[in-house]
């Protein structure tokens, strides 16, 4: 094996079974199609066994894993379709224009579907930000989002951010895009009919990229200045005349299916949709309109540039799809066609420069050696033991002090520096916006009902125990939905790991996948698309096991939206759900004691799917004033975020001030608040749907009260508002 | 009545713009693509919010010279109706010197979006008729050039024709001279906000605030 075939990521196994597969060498040109096609990145060879075991299916699943994105069917005819997606790597290289394209290259995921894209969500992991690397990556991803999707048009709505050592050499970016289309308009990414034509739309091609997506399936080490022409640059201007062309393109019955061009570009998405379609495609690579003549078929094959996406198209429609493109101004070209030969050919003047059988191409990368060795030894084996349980906490610090630091911390703290340079309020439908409560909804206009969406995930849970941790992360998203009253309806995952070929890495990604699973049926949850992000790892450091899970949720009436914070002088503050617990685990051992404490507590499902179904009938009831899940920081961060939203503060009864009751962040639980003339009617529903329940005092005041202590809301506020100022 | 929204390549909130007047409001309106030169059929013309030509160069730059934006000068001179330019549109304007003064780059350097208070300066004009002189008013703004300048004796003129029709209260957001967030030309025929009233029309957003604005256009014209 030559030096220029490891240096595309091929193995010596991946590269015979290609010579096995074509009964001969393969040319240059095809190797880097294969390499192109048998990345990590675009093959899932090293996880697809693993995603098996997670739930997809739903009476109300239109489109499930395997296209751009999932598909869900709300109300009226109405769908909605979702997917998250991570550009690690080029962030940490080249943050703005990184993060920029992350959000270009999701978005096109949901304008395949045939979906107006309606909302972002983004979760960013960086270092700690006393580290000038970690806020210097953190201003350039939030300057990226902003320019990219400012500009298209699309609103950031939610999305989180943690800051941990364990991403100081890899930040995570992850993207979600949420999109809406009717059921008729459902679009796929498929060529189909011997015949039909294949347009290429949208940018021109040029060198940008150049095996980005074997970059990403690659531990991030050493000069990766060296990266940085892997890196993409993204132009939302393009990508906004595309959205509003492809969505007139969309009208036209002629139109059969269409594909982003993301990793891999020309190299993987027409043969991806021939795939889908079971025939072959041929393509003349003269046609393909570029930045700059002298590129080479190579290069013009494996560009990564952004704002391109494929259509296929009944014979003989073309025009109408040229004049669509060239009234915005966009690059078109018809670039090929659909052949009955199951083959990926790519034509140069009218001579095939490259030919191999799809059913090789895609999905044909062997599983690699590791991960079969791996699965039978690792399990149960080298797991990283947790930090060291802590057995002598302080209990003479005063709990406001301590809720104030608590505050203070940039992943407690408030993100509004981030999300206000985010325009989220675009297309008028953000009636929950950013910052305001666990999810943001969305009005569908003309429609009583409408969308909730979350994204999320904490790493260190499943660092501690990613089993648990993967289960909590599903949990984590079903609460902010609830929250907010809406049902939860289905899933869109990334997961974020370190580099697959160390079992113990390997064997943390079956965990959380597993702990995913369960917690998804025992809420009947599918998940409808993800995307998997390995080799987060640098010489000296791995990522934490980060699952971030992405949800959707339906409120069927907007005008039954709960809010998050206290709204009345008097109303009754309770606490549903699981009333006691640990402190392990807990962003408040992290920042007193730099430590993770006991293994965490293990979620009862059965517990959670109580919680469930009460807390979707109180919100149908119109029972509550406000609602919350308690979750990173615990309950009186909880009960902090409550008092901002009016300045109102609390009395608190509570008899338990230990650290754990206080600071603790055991799952499974609820703050809300309920006039006091309901409150009858909240315990009877509480104890009929056989959920545990506490009162924890009275809304009250502007100051928060506990044992004879007090600590004003806006004294509070201050620490909470000042955590993030970058 | 009749209003149109023009559609630049990178507007973005023409469709949001479209809804207010079309669907909260049922007035008949147009969404007008930026080739268009035959204006004088409209009451109105609004130039809405967004990234024409993705603000290359400088926000409003390139726009300027759509060919749409170059039959305004006529269709104001002979009186056809009104212009409105909101945020991008506003930038649209000034560029073209239909507005005086120019918009730059916040002063924190950075993009803004949020509500904010706002004063009604001069309740004369039919952009802002249906409020008190002086209310305190809330419209969300989404801008990274907002910061409105102008030179001395253009800030005297507006002063004394009250032009200036909206200034922020409270807090200053960008760096606008004079807290002006909204002005308008001298004859009041042209008017130029960088807050979006569009995303405050509803209930459902706030105060309706926004609405109010668009009522105040459509009711005179």
């Amino acid at each position: 094996m030559t030096k220029f075939e490891l240096a595309l990521g091929l193995s010596q196994r991946e590269y015979e079974a290609i010579c096995a597969g074509l009964h001969r060498e393969p040319n240059e040109l095809e190797l880097g199609l294969f390499a192109l096609n048998w990345s990590e990145h675009c093959s899932y060879k090293s996880s697809k066994r693993f995603l098996k075991l997670l739930p997809t299916t739903g009476k109300r699943v239109l489109q499930g894993p395997g296209e751009n994105a999932g598909v869900i069917e709300l109300e009226n005819g109405w769908c909605v379709a979702f997917k998250v997606e991570s550009h690690n790597h080029p962030s940490a290289v080249e943050p703005f224009h990184g993060a920029a394209t992350g959000v270009g290259g999701i978005i096109r995921d949901i304008l395949s579907m045939g979906a107006r894209p309606i909302a972002l969500l983004d979760s960013l992991r960086f270092g700690e930000f006393s580290d000038p690397k970690a806020r210097r990556l953190c201003v350039g991803v939030v300057s990226g989002i902003s320019h990219y999707g400012n500009c298209v048009g699309v609103p950031t709505v939610g999305g989180d951010i943690y800051c941990d050592d364990a991403y100081a050499d890899n930040c995570l970016v992850n993207v979600m895009c949420v999109g809406l289309l009717k059921k008729s308009e459902l679009k796929r990414a498929i060529a189909q009919g011997v015949g039909n034509k294949i347009l290429l739309v949208g940018a021109l091609t040029g060198r940008d990229g150049i095996h980005g997506a074997t970059f990403a399936s690659e531990d991030l080490v050493g000069e990766t200045e060296a990266k940085r022409p892997n890196v993409q640059v993204g132009d939302p201007f393009t990508a906004k005349l595309l959205i509003e062309a492809t969505r007139e393109a969309c009208q036209l019955p002629e139109l059969i299916g269409l594909q982003d061009l993301g990793a891999g570009g020309l190299s993987t998405a027409p043969a991806e949709m021939a795939a889908r379609g079971g025939v072959g495609i041929a393509i003349d690579i003269e046609e393909i309109p570029l930045r700059d003549p002298t590129m080479t078929p190579y290069e013009i094959l494996l560009s990564e540039s952004q704002e391109r996406m494929v259509l296929c198209v009944r014979a003989g429609s073309e025009q109408k799809f040229l004049q669509i493109y060239r009234k915005w101004g966009l690059a078109v070209a018809v670039i090929g066609e659909v052949i009955a030969e199951r083959v990926y050919r790519v034509r140069h003047e009218g001579r095939t420069i490259a030919e191999v059988p799809i059913s090789l191409l895609v999905g044909g990368a062997p599983e690699p050696d590791f991960v079969r060795i791996a699965h039978r030894t690792a399990r149960g084996g080298t797991m990283r033991p947790a930090a060291e349980a802590h057995s002598a906490l302080h209990g003479d610090r005063s709990w406001c002090e301590a809720l104030k630091r608590l505050l203070h911390s940039p992943t407690i703290g408030s993100k509004r520096w981030v999300w206000e340079q985010y325009d989220h309020m675009v297309q008028i439908n953000t009636v929950i916006g950013p910052g305001a409560h666990d999810a943001a909804v969305l009005r569908v206009k003309g429609e009583r009902f409408a969308l909730a969406v979350t994204l999320g995930g904490n790493g260190r849970y499943c660092a501690l125990d990613p089993y648990e941790g993967g289960l909590r992360a599903v949990c984590e998203a079903v609460h902010n939905l609830l929250s907010v009253g809406a049902e939860p309806l289905g899933i869109t995952d990334c997961l974020n790991f370190a580099n697959p070929t160390v079992p113990e890495v390997l064997w943390a990604f079956e965990q959380v996948i597993r702990g995913m699973a369960d917690a998804a049926r025992a809420f009947e949850l599918p998940f409808v698309s993800g995307n998997v992000s390995f080799y987060n790892q640098s010489e000296t450091r791995k990522i934490h096991p980060t699952p971030i899970v992405g949800m959707v949720g339906l409120l069927r009436d907007i005008e039954c939206r709960v809010p998050m914070g206290f709204q009345r002088e008097g109303d009754q503050i309770y606490l549903l759900g699981k009333l006691s617990g640990k402190v392990g685990g807990s962003e408040y051992l992290k920042v007193f004691y730099d430590a993770w404490g006991d293994a965490l507590e293990p979620t009862d499902l059965e517990l959670e799917r109580k919680l469930f179904q009460t807390m979707l009938t109180l919100a149908q009831q119109r029972l509550l004033h406000s609602a919350h899940d308690v979750s990173d920081g615990g309950l009186l961060v909880a009960i902090a975020e409550k008092s901002f939203v009016r300045g109102l503060g609390a009395h608190l009864e509570l008899d338990d001030l230990s650290e754990g009751n206080l600071f603790g962040e055991w799952p499974t639980r609820f703050i809300v608040t309920v006039a006091p003339e309901r409150e009858d009617a909240l315990t009877e529903l509480l104890q009929s749907g056989g959920v545990p329940y506490r009162r924890l005092g009275t809304v009250a005041g502007d100051a928060l009260e506990i044992a004879g202590e007090r600590i004003l809301v806006e004294e509070l506020r201050q620490a909470y508002e000042t955590a993030l100022d970058l | 009545m009749r209003a149109a929204v023009v559609v630049f390549p990178g507007s973005n909130c023409d469709y949001d713009t479209y809804y207010v007047l079309k669907d909260l409001l049922g007035v008949e309106t147009d969404l007008l693509w930026y080739r268009e030169t035959a204006l004088h059929r409209y009451d109105l013309i609004v130039l809405p919010g967004g990234f024409s030509y993705g603000d290359y160069l400088r926000a409003g730059a390139i726009a300027r010279f759509a060919p749409v934006v170059q039959a305004l000068p006529e269709y104001i001179a002979r009186g056809h109706g009104i212009v409105l330019g909101i945020c991008n549109g506003f930038q649209i304007l000034t560029e073209a010197g239909l507005l005086p003064g120019a918009l730059t780059k916040n002063i924190s350097q950075r993009f803004i979006c949020k509500t904010v208070k706002l004063r009604v300066e001069n309740n004369a004009t039919p952009l802002t008729q249906l409020f008190r002189y002086e209310e305190i008013i809330e419209l969300p703004i989404a801008h990274g050039e907002g910061r409105y300048i102008a030179p001395p004796e253009t800030l005297e003129r507006l002063k004394r024709n009250r032009q200036i029709l909206l200034t922020y209260h409270g807090e200053n957001p960008n760096g606008s001279v004079e807290n002006i967030a909204a002005i308008m030309n001298e004859k009041g025929t042209v008017f130029g906000m960088m807050p979006h009233p569009e995303r405050n029309s509803e209930q459902l957003f706030g105060t309706g605030a926004g609405l109010k604005i668009f009522r105040g256009l459509v009711h005179l014209v």
